[in-house]
């Protein structure tokens, strides 16, 4: 019966690899990041329009505010004035150059409430299941039912523009989608073998969540939550066009979209500089975005 | 010597809208310090919730348990979630058929283990990792110290089952649960866990249950064996008895049904029928559809245990011819 219990244990190791991988994970997903070129040079892009926006009243040539009825839409190199000037002669450079600093805001403002509170209420739906997640989900999806930029004008209008209104907006348009990731990542994993493992050696409620769910539920949040900073950009720049979100005379992309549209056939150059640094924002937090998602998946 | 677990006439029942499912219908069985009983039965046949049961890991809501549970002369079913926690994982520890999903996928082993060691020891971080990598060394994981930081991805299946037996022993249990440890394994790996497991049980003197549906494993690792059949233990003894000479015509069947020590080009002799319905359990025995010795009685009434030693156990009505027949 028992005669294999007296083998030797020396054969005991026979199906052990050499342990060859051992980084830790974050410097797993900085090692694959740094080999991603595409990533790496648009993340160089994000990083310059940051460094753009915190620096502005060191690189902007001129004061983005002081108007001249003289200088009113010249062209590109006119005295002085690389990208030209705008309907009311204030250096387009220098408002492209502070625009960012309201893009970037309205974009990861709104983003970061929507994770902070959208995600915590994900997860205690998620986690609580039945009638908790019931009340939970289906607040939320009221919300659904609107398209989210009809939802952003509504709210903003509804509310008054400005910049902070114009956060709150955003912010109450992205929160539904947060829970919902929250909350399908969190229930998920809470059938999972590894939570009732963690039961099984005396975890409490509070130790299961906080320890095993937000360990593997952050993860999709936090990348979800990189996709929507473009969103957030463009959304942003939408009221704004619309008066809605940032007032004038702030410098803002989507603003000065709307103001210099009716000068298209004057300097239909200048017109599509904003259009074009929204583009470029959005879609470099877009990429940079997935190629966090890549280097983050465990399993590849 | 007092029974280290003392299970009496425990049944779960998982009730929903629907339908009432009759897991487990009055199981009773002792296990004594040190010793290691396996439960043997197919699956759905109730053994995993039982030993669910004896953790209080099923879902609270949904399930019925009666009975009484004493796990260390500590009446499971009436603690309180403190005593629960410090229960679970201290006096009492399991590991799970599936060594990929119940070891965190986002946690290094290290990480794993030493949190587990802090929670119950409350011990700081630096010395709960150095008994991490105890534990390690002690269920021969090679090279421990680099393991330590590895991902349970990154691990092959026995090595992660090795983790989670660690993982189980670290704050030195007196009960493991093991719910078919190496029913996931390969073969050959299958057999060094097996041999591992039973080195430790005996090196720390922890009383054992071990579910299986896997004939050859119970016969390695166990003391005693008890067959499990829709919910009931249908026949309970010392294993080289039960292997040799079963009683119950279910656990004839079941060893009849093993492909070992069979002609190649013969029939694989397999139990006709299939398992009941939990849901509507026949009001007699539950094996009596399948039975090739079935009596009208079988079908009215669950027949009693009966003791023909003192050491073994058999549900059936044929147990006295049976005995009669071992004895021939």
């Amino acid at each position: 019966m028992s005669q294999t219990a007296t083998l030797p244990i020396a054969g005991l190791n026979d199906d052990a690899p050499p342990a060859l991988r051992v980084r830790g994970y974050w410097a797993n997903v900085g090692h694959r990041l740094r080999h991603d070129p595409v990533t790496l040079c648009f993340a160089a892009v994000v990083l310059l329009i940051v460094l753009m926006a915190i620096f502005a009243p060191l690189l902007a040539p001129f004061d983005p505010y002081k108007e001249s009825v003289v200088l009113r839409l010249k062209p590109f190199g006119y005295r002085g004035h690389t990208l030209g000037t705008d309907e009311l002669g204030r250096d387009l450079l220098s408002r492209l150059i502070y625009g960012a600093r309201s893009s970037l805001l309205m974009g990861l403002v709104p983003v970061c409430i929507a994770t902070a509170l959208g995600g915590t209420l994900g997860v205690i739906g998620g986690f609580a299941g039945r009638r908790v997640n019931a009340i939970i989900m289906r607040t939320m999806d009221v919300f659904y039912a609107f398209p989210s930029v009809l939802l952003a004008v509504a709210i903003s209008g509804a509310m008054g523009g400005g910049m902070a209104n114009g956060m709150a907006a955003l912010a109450l348009v992205f929160i539904p989608a947060m829970c919902r990731v929250a909350e399908t990542a969190t229930a998920q994993v809470r059938s999972l073998d590894f939570i009732e493992a963690a039961r099984a050696t005396g975890a409490g409620r509070l130790a299961i969540v906080r320890y095993h769910v937000l360990g593997n539920v952050l993860g999709p949040v936090f990348i979800y939550a990189s996709s929507l900073v473009s969103v957030s950009i463009l959304l942003a720049s939408g009221l704004s066009f619309l008066g809605l979100g940032v007032k004038p005379p702030t410098p803002d992309w989507g603003l000065m979209l709307s103001t210099l549209r009716q000068s298209i056939y004057i300097v239909p150059l200048s017109c599509a500089l904003p259009g074009a640094a929204i583009f470029v924002t959005s879609i470099c937090f877009n990429l940079v975005s997935d190629g966090i998602r890549s280097a983050m998946d465990v399993r590849l | 010597m007092t029974a280290l677990v003392e299970v009496s006439d425990l049944s779960v029942r998982f009730v929903t809208r629907e339908a009432t499912v009759h897991a487990v219908n009055g199981v009773s069985f002792s296990v004594r310090p040190g010793e290691v009983l396996c439960i043997l039965g197919e699956s759905g046949s109730g053994k995993s919730v039982t030993l669910r049961a004896m953790m209080r890991l099923l879902p609270p809501r949904r399930t019925r348990i009666d009975g009484t549970i004493r796990i260390d002369g500590q009446d499971v079913l009436a603690l309180d979630k403190r005593r629960l926690r410090e229960l679970r994982g201290g006096l009492v520890s399991m590991i799970f058929q599936e060594p990929m999903t119940a070891l965190d996928p986002v946690y290094t082993i290290g990480t794993q283990i030493t949190e587990t060691v802090m929670r119950h020891k409350g011990n700081g971080r630096s010395a709960a990792r150095a008994r991490a990598l105890e534990l390690l060394e002690l269920v021969k994981i090679p090279e421990a110290e680099r393991r330590l930081a590895n991902y349970p991805h990154e691990l092959s299946g026995g090595l992660r089952q090795r983790a989670m037996i660690a993982m189980a022993l670290s704050c030195g249990p007196r009960l493991l649960l093991a719910d078919e440890p190496t029913t996931a394994l390969d073969a050959t790996v299958q057999i060094q866990v097996l041999i591992l497991l039973r080195r430790l049980q005996r090196e720390l003197g922890m009383g054992t249950i071990f579910v299986t549906h896997d004939l050859g494993v119970a016969s390695e690792i166990a003391d005693r064996i008890a067959v499990m059949y829709a919910g009931r233990i249908v026949e309970e003894g010392p294993v080289a008895d039960v292997l040799r000479a079963p009683m119950h015509p279910y656990t004839q069947g079941l060893l009849a049904s093993t492909v070992h020590g069979q002609s190649r080009d013969g029939e694989i002799e397999a139990i006709p029928g299939s398992p009941p319905d939990m849901r509507r359990l026949p009001s007699g025995c539950a094996f009596a559809p399948r039975c090739i010795h079935a009596q009208p009685a079988c079908r009215t009434t669950m027949p009693e245990p009966r003791w023909p030693s003192p050491d073994r156990m058999a549900r059936c009505v044929r147990i006295d011819d049976a005995a009669l027949v071992a004895a021939e």
